[in-house]
């Protein structure tokens, strides 16, 4: 939650107010500080930003309106404004993701989000796949090696046909399997209701705790915006 | 009221939509207590019959009582006794297991039924006991072996303290140390038992009464011993003792 408001806050701030942006960077330092996680961690976790960085680079060399040169190169102003933007903002939200899964178990985030009145059919779509996502790559990770060990190697298009027939058999294996768990909690009395064993209502003090990394960049933001830096 | 049997089927017949018919007339009674295994050939319609027994199939021709209540799938009230009355452990733990750690899983079962809070986790932690996996409580469930799976899958059962246990295929794919396990576990249960296998020795090893289910009819019930000694009637219906196995 604190991660998304603080991803909407750093968002919505205008590029060019700079400034607002390295304190948000400072903030998601803070953070990553306060939580314990050492920063070699933080930012390799953070790698997989890489491909959408890739295409932001690319913005300011395709576009239209305003020109201008940088060492002979001709760059559209609006593209790199853009691209940077992107860049930026996208690395914040990243790096508060990384924060928020490094701290917090799967198991807890989702529990965290019933807590939070997200729609139980939600939460309960989320745990199980949270559960069989693994059951599943087990099964695309046997199928391959039964394909391989008969000699299959996937190269070209021509295999294509190979590869569709067994993504198919692997959504009818686990559409059966949805049947069979179905069965299964019929069986033990499923009713619509999925149990949760706490349901501890957050505390103020953790409400604050929450509320203060986006209050802060918030904060910085309007900030900013008032002395028109 | 301990004269009442546990399970009751009388000339049960099921056919599905296409026409298949897979039951001809059942009809078995199991004390309390008792332990039976039920074998027969694949396709014999031993999961058929395993599916009337908390009316996730719906009863066609005849009649299944649970500990003397007849199983209706349209009377909801009873439904949900009888689901509590009958623990299904399926073959593969990994249906069964479908929440995100084993403690919860285990819990399913009693919140459906009601409860709730210390009581809860009373039960939970009882279950996890008896079949000697307390200290997982906590673990996601793909985090376990085969075997330490399946016994989880048995205490999910458990936990609802359910009057008979239907176990489908309880060896299969265990090692034979959690085969062995297994067996203790379910020697020191005290409840009805009725063990769905082709395991022809872990029958002979855990239950005292055999019934064979073949072509959708009861062709055999009697003590396991008798029954597994009769080669003739194992030939017949697709059954064999494991190469060099030995009765005495």
């Amino acid at each position: 939650m604190t991660v998304l408001a603080f991803i909407a806050v750093s968002v919505s701030t205008p590029i060019t107010r700079w400034l607002a942006f390295v304190a948000f960077f400072l903030l998601i330092l803070v953070a990553a500080l306060a939580s314990k996680i050492p920063l070699l961690l933080l930012f390799k976790r953070a790698l997989i930003e890489i491909p959408f960085i890739f295409f932001a680079i690319l913005m300011p060399f395709f576009g239209t309106g305003e020109k201008f040169e940088i060492a002979g190169i001709e760059l559209y102003r609006e593209g790199l404004l853009a691209g940077t933007s992107i860049v930026v903002k996208g690395t914040l939200g990243v790096l508060a993701a990384v924060i928020l899964s490094t701290t917090t178990t799967a198991r807890e985030i989702l529990r965290g989000l019933e807590r939070l009145k997200l729609p139980a059919v939600m939460v309960q779509i989320a745990s199980f796949m949270l559960r069989y996502v693994n059951v599943i790559s087990d099964e695309m990770e046997r199928m391959k090696i039964a394909r391989e060990s008969r000699g299959f190697v996937a190269t070209g298009i021509k295999h294509w046909k190979v590869l569709a027939t067994s993504a198919a058999a692997l959504f009818i294996r686990s559409y059966e399997r949805g049947e069979r768990v179905h069965l299964a909690m019929l069986s033990r009395g499923f009713d619509g209701n999925l149990p949760s064993l706490d349901n501890n209502k957050a505390t103020q003090r953790q409400w604050a705790t929450a509320l203060s990394l986006p209050g802060l960049a918030l904060f910085l933001s309007l900030f900013f915006l008032v002395i028109g830096w | 009221m301990n004269n009442v049997p546990s399970l009751q089927i009388k000339e049960l017949a099921f056919a599905y939509p296409d026409g298949n018919q897979a039951l001809f007339g059942v009809n078995l009674s199991i004390n309390k207590g008792e332990r039976v295994a039920l074998l027969g050939p694949n396709g014999a319609g031993k999961t058929t019959l395993v599916m009337h027994l908390n009316g996730i199939h719906p009863t066609m021709q005849g009649e299944v009582r649970i500990a003397g209540v007849v199983v209706d799938s349209k009377n909801k009230e009873t439904l949900k006794q009888i689901r509590a009355k009958v623990g299904i452990v399926f073959q593969d733990p990994d249906d069964q297991l479908f929440m995100p750690t084993v403690g919860e899983d285990i819990a399913f079962g009693p919140y459906n039924m009601g409860l709730r809070g210390e009581e809860l986790n009373r039960v939970v932690d009882e279950a996890l006991t008896q079949v000697g996996m307390l200290e997982f409580k906590d673990r996601p469930p793909h985090h376990l072996s085969f075997g330490q799976r399946r016994r989880v899958a048995v205490a999910t059962v458990l936990a609802m303290k359910p009057e008979i246990l239907v176990m489908d295929e309880p060896s299969s794919n265990l090692d034979p140390a959690s085969r062995r396990e297994l067996a203790d576990i379910v020697r020191s249960l005290d409840v009805t038992i009725v063990m769905v296998t082709h395991d022809l020795p872990y029958a002979l090893e855990l239950c005292e009464r055999s019934v064979i289910l073949s072509g959708g009819i009861i062709v055999a019930d009697a003590p396991t011993r008798d029954v597994l000694s009769n080669a003739q009637l194992l030939a017949a219906h697709r059954l064999e003792l494991p190469i060099g196995f030995s009765l005495s």
